[in-house]
Formats: structure tokens, sequence, C-alpha cells
């Protein structure tokens, strides 16, 4: 299976939350490729795609952070209009719900993956694998 | 198991013998403490009762209650209703302030009080054969003394090793084969950390079997954890020298509560703001009255500490109702919208549900409204966002079934509220009124 470990902290909605978090990566030299950022009024999700995961993720461990790694699957996106359209529209005619998601931008404006997590990561793949897509392989950025 | 009792006839005699026991031994009570007592007396006539008023045991709630406060009018010998000369042993509880309460007994109160430890004793499995190490604080405090006598009477051997020294306990324990220990849970937690930082194996080094763990309230948790390190069965003991010391509430094989030996003893539990009693298997406050206390019987006294009955009969066969470990402190309580909350029926809820913490604030603030925090889990955390958000809803509903009152639940991250220990603020109270 072609999945991508994606880094998922927790955050209190407070002012300078996100600035703690990013310091971490930034200090440990660790290169975001892409984020999201979900927030429910008094708390959030962050989402990072690095190029450490393993370091990224055992550094927030150390300084106290709530973290985990979910696993998510990455399709390339064709940069035209309707890009997104089309493989939004691939991903849902499988019945595969997208819980969270990212762009990472991979050779600017030319290569981009949209990185979505879904509920059942197995099932999702077995529908998707015989696309006509491209996927993310974790040996395409992860340089640690 | 052969089911053991030190006192069959009483211990399992049937409710509405029971009933009518502590109806006589009620009535005797009251007229006695009416004729000798002057403070009680003056107590009544306020309230507008004299001891005929009382047809049933529910007449007992026209009674006026007896608080800390009425320990010290006439102190130190104003309660007694037997003339001094009866009176062979006092014991004192600190107050917060001052004076000691001064707690008095009659050789009576002392055998008789020794008779409920001793039936304690047996209703754990313990024998004569049992060898009982005694760390609680001899003196003035009740707990080693009144143990000590109990175990006496069923005729363990008992080491009077008193509290400390911590050293010196594990050699008594190895040393004479200690099978039960005696003393408050956060030293037996000391203790058996000691014992397996030595490498001592409990089952092998040590002969310990069971420990009575009172004095202080503590958890499940903390139970299990003392039973696990020192392979032994931790039973939780309740008493207060107004009553008398231990042996008031002690649990039973079955560990699900407490057992109140109500020949002894007629167990009220009221709501703390206006006395009323609760509804069955409500939270509220302890008050008990002393039916079988000679020297200095109390009535209706008001424990302070919260618990709530448990109605079902117990396994073990004894028909003596039994409480609920120890919850807090009445002064615990706060009143939001209208309704009375207790810190320990939040908690209750929290513990019991899966991904939640140890931890959690309640925050009283602007027009009555009340938030929870909570920390969750940190290994609950999967990354998803929709796994906190049911998480919430789940604290949410299930405070409001318990309370009654819908609070606003915040999670919070693990590690980022005060920790918690035994009076940890607990209830921040913002609110202008």
């Amino acid at each position: 299976m072609e999945a991508v470990p994606v880094l998922s902290i927790f955050a209190e909605n407070k002012p300078g939350k996100l600035e703690k978090i990013t310091e971490v990566l930034a200090s440990e030299g660790i290169n975001i490729l892409g984020f999201s950022i979900i927030s429910v009024k008094d708390f959030g999700v962050i989402k990072f795609l690095v190029d450490k995961p393993e370091r990224a993720y055992q550094k927030f461990k150390e300084r106290g952070f709530t973290v985990a790694k979910v696993l998510c699957l990455g399709v390339e996106l064709e940069d035209r209009p309707g890009g997104l359209y089309e493989i939004v529209k691939l991903i849902s005619s499988k019945g595969i719900n997208i819980e969270s998601a990212l762009v990472y931008v991979a050779e600017t404006r030319k290569k981009a993956y949209f990185v979505f997590e879904v509920e059942n990561l197995e099932e999702a793949w077995q529908k998707l694998k015989d696309e006509k897509v491209n996927f993310l392989k974790a040996s395409d950025f992860i340089n640690e | 198991m052969e089911k053991r009792y030190f006192n069959p006839k009483i211990e399992l005699i049937s409710k509405e013998e029971l009933r009518a026991l502590q109806l006589k031994r009620l009535k005797r009570l009251l007229n006695k403490v009416y004729k000798k007592v002057p403070h009680y007396r003056k107590k009544f006539e306020e309230a507008g009762v004299k001891p005929s008023d009382l047809k049933t045991l529910e007449d007992i709630r026209h009674f006026p209650f007896t608080t800390k406060e009425d320990l010290f009018v006439d102190y130190p010998f104003g309660l007694l209703s037997e003339p001094l000369e009866k009176v062979v042993r006092l014991h004192t509880s600190s107050g917060t302030t001052g004076k000691p309460k001064a707690l008095f007994f009659s050789k009576r109160d002392v055998m008789a009080q020794a008779e409920l430890i001793a039936r304690s004793l047996v209703m754990s499995g313990a024998t004569s054969k049992d060898i009982l190490q005694n760390s609680m604080t001899y003196g003035l405090f009740t707990g080693a003394l009144v143990m000590h006598y109990g175990a006496e009477l069923l005729g363990m051997l008992v080491i009077p090793a008193g509290p400390g020294n911590t050293e010196r306990q594990i050699e008594l324990m190895k040393t004479f084969g200690t099978t039960c220990i005696h003393m408050t849970p956060s030293y037996a937690l000391y203790v058996a950390s000691v014992i397996l930082e030595k490498g001592l194996k409990p089952g092998k080094d040590l002969k310990l079997k069971r420990a009575y763990l009172g004095a202080e309230p503590y958890t499940e948790e903390t139970r299990r954890k003392i039973e696990e390190m020192l392979k032994i069965e931790v039973f939780n003991c309740y008493g207060l020298s107004e009553m008398g010391g231990p042996g008031v509430g002690f649990e039973c094989p079955a560990k699900k509560g407490l057992h109140i030996w109500e020949d002894a003893f007629l167990v009220e539990i009221v709501n703390p703001e206006n006395g009323e009693p609760v509804k069955p298997g409500e939270i509220g406050e302890l008050v008990l009255t002393s039916l079988n206390r000679e020297a200095m019987p109390l009535i209706r006294y008001r424990t302070r500490d919260l618990t709530h009955f448990i109605l079902e009969p117990c396994s073990c066969g004894r028909t003596h109702i039994r409480i609920a470990r120890i919850l807090g402190r009445a002064d615990d309580m706060f009143i939001v919208r209208g309704v009375n909350i207790f810190p320990q029926q939040i908690e209750a809820v929290l513990m019991g549900i899966k991904g939640v913490a140890q931890n959690y604030q309640i925050i009283l603030e602007g027009y009555d409204e009340m938030v929870v925090k909570v920390e969750f889990d940190r290994d609950f955390f999967d990354g998803r966002i929709e796994r906190l958000l049911k998480l919430k809803e789940e604290i949410t509903e299930k405070l409001r079934q318990a309370i009654q009152v819908r609070p606003k639940v915040e999670l919070v991250e693990p590690g980022t509220l005060p920790v918690s220990e035994g009076k940890a603020k607990r209830v921040i109270d913002k609110r202008t009124l």
C-alpha cells in the first residue's frame, strides 16, 4: 500500500500555540511539505506532511505535545482547471469519505498531491489502487 | 469459601429485627440524653421535640442535628451522659482551629467498639492465627488503640508498631511474619514502594495477606495499586473519633461498599445544604447516631463526609447497610442554577468514560455557567478530530444526565491542569453575585 504518514497535533485555541508547534519543526531542521488546520471552537488539530516524520514525531513527544501519526493516501493532481475536481469525484464515486486533507506541492506549477485521511485506509486503498492515478510514495519525500 | 462471622446472630439479623432493635435503642438514647445532658435538652426544646415524639425510626428527622460546634459547648465534659467516674478513655480529634474535639468512652464503650472491630476483621477473613502490625498512631488519636483492642478481642497477635520508621516496619514484618497491616493508604503506598525497592518478594519474603487502610479517603485505583504491589487484599475502613474511631464502616470480601454496623449506629444520608434526607442511592452527607454509646452518645452527628447508600443485599449475607467509599467532604458542594453538585459526582462520571485522564477542573463563571475542563488520555488521541468531538459530546451528555445541568465541556491536553492530590482545588468559582 502506498500510504504516507501525516503528523496530527492537538492544539488548544490559544494565541501562540501554532508558533510553538512550528518552532519545533524549524529548530529541528524539518521541512513542512504541506499542512492543514482544523479548528472547532476551543480546540483544533494541526496536520503536517514533513520530510522527517519520525524525527518530528519524536521531537513533538519529547516536548510534551499530543501528537499522532495518521497514515493517509496521496494522489497526484493535474495542474489545470478541474484537476482537484477530477480526483475528488473519483474518490467520492468509490463511496470513500474524506476526513481531512492537505495539498503537497512537490514542484511548483508542475506537480502536486492531494493527501487525504479516510476512516478505513485499507478499504480505500483497495478501491483506488487500480485507478489510473499516481500515488504519492513515502520514498518520494521522506528524507531521514 | 466457608463463611465465618464473629457474632452471627447480630450480623445476620433480619432487617425487621434490626429496625426493632434500633428503635428500642434510639428511644432509650433520646430519653437518656434529654434527661442527663443539658445541651441536648436545650436543643430538643428549641426544636420543639420531646423523646416521646419518636414513634418510628423515621421520626428521627424531627430531632436536631449535632455538629462539630456542639462538641465545644460546655467543653470538655458538657456532652457526657454518664458521671466522669464511669469514663475510662479520652480520645481527641484535631479541630481546624484551637481546641481539639474531646471524646469520652466508658469501659463498656471501649469493649463495644472492640467488638465492632472484631466483627470487621473476621468479615475480612482474619482469624486468631493472624498477626496484625498496627502502624497507625498510638495516643490521643483513635486509629491505633481502637483497632488494637478489637484485634486482641479476636485473639490476633498485635504488633503495636505505630507509624513511621519504615525500615523497622519492614523488619518487623519479616521477623514476626506479619499477615495483616493497619495503616493509612498513603503510608501503605510508601511502605510498598520501599519493600519493592529492597527487592523483597511479597508472598515469599513477606507473609502479608491483608491491609486495612483508612483514616483518609483514597480511590479504587490506589487500592488496586497497593493490592498489586504487595500481592494482598486491601480492605477499606472508615471511622471517625466522634463515633469511636475505626470500626464504623468496613468492607467485606465483596469490596462493594462498607458495611456500617446498624445495631451500633443509626445511619442517615442528608442533603448537606438543607438537612433533608436524599433520595435512596443519592450522594449526600453521612449522619450518624451512636445508638450503643454509653458515656458520650451523639445524636444525628453531621460527619461532613459524602457518600451514598448501596441498597442491594450484600453477597456476604450481612444485613447491615452499606455505604460507598467516602467521596469527599460536604464542604466541597456548590450550587449551579439551583442544583446542588458535588465534584465527586462529576469525577465519578468522568472516571467511567474511556479516553478521559485523571485530571479535571470545574470553573463556575458568568451567569451561572459551569465549565468542566477535562484532560483526555494521550493514547486516546489518534489524530482525528471526530474522535475528540465524540468524546466531548459523550462527556457533556453523561454529565447532564448525572447532575441535571448541561455543562460546557472543554477538552484539554494531558498535563495541562493542576495535578490531582488529596485536596486539589477542583472548583474555581469566578461568579460574581
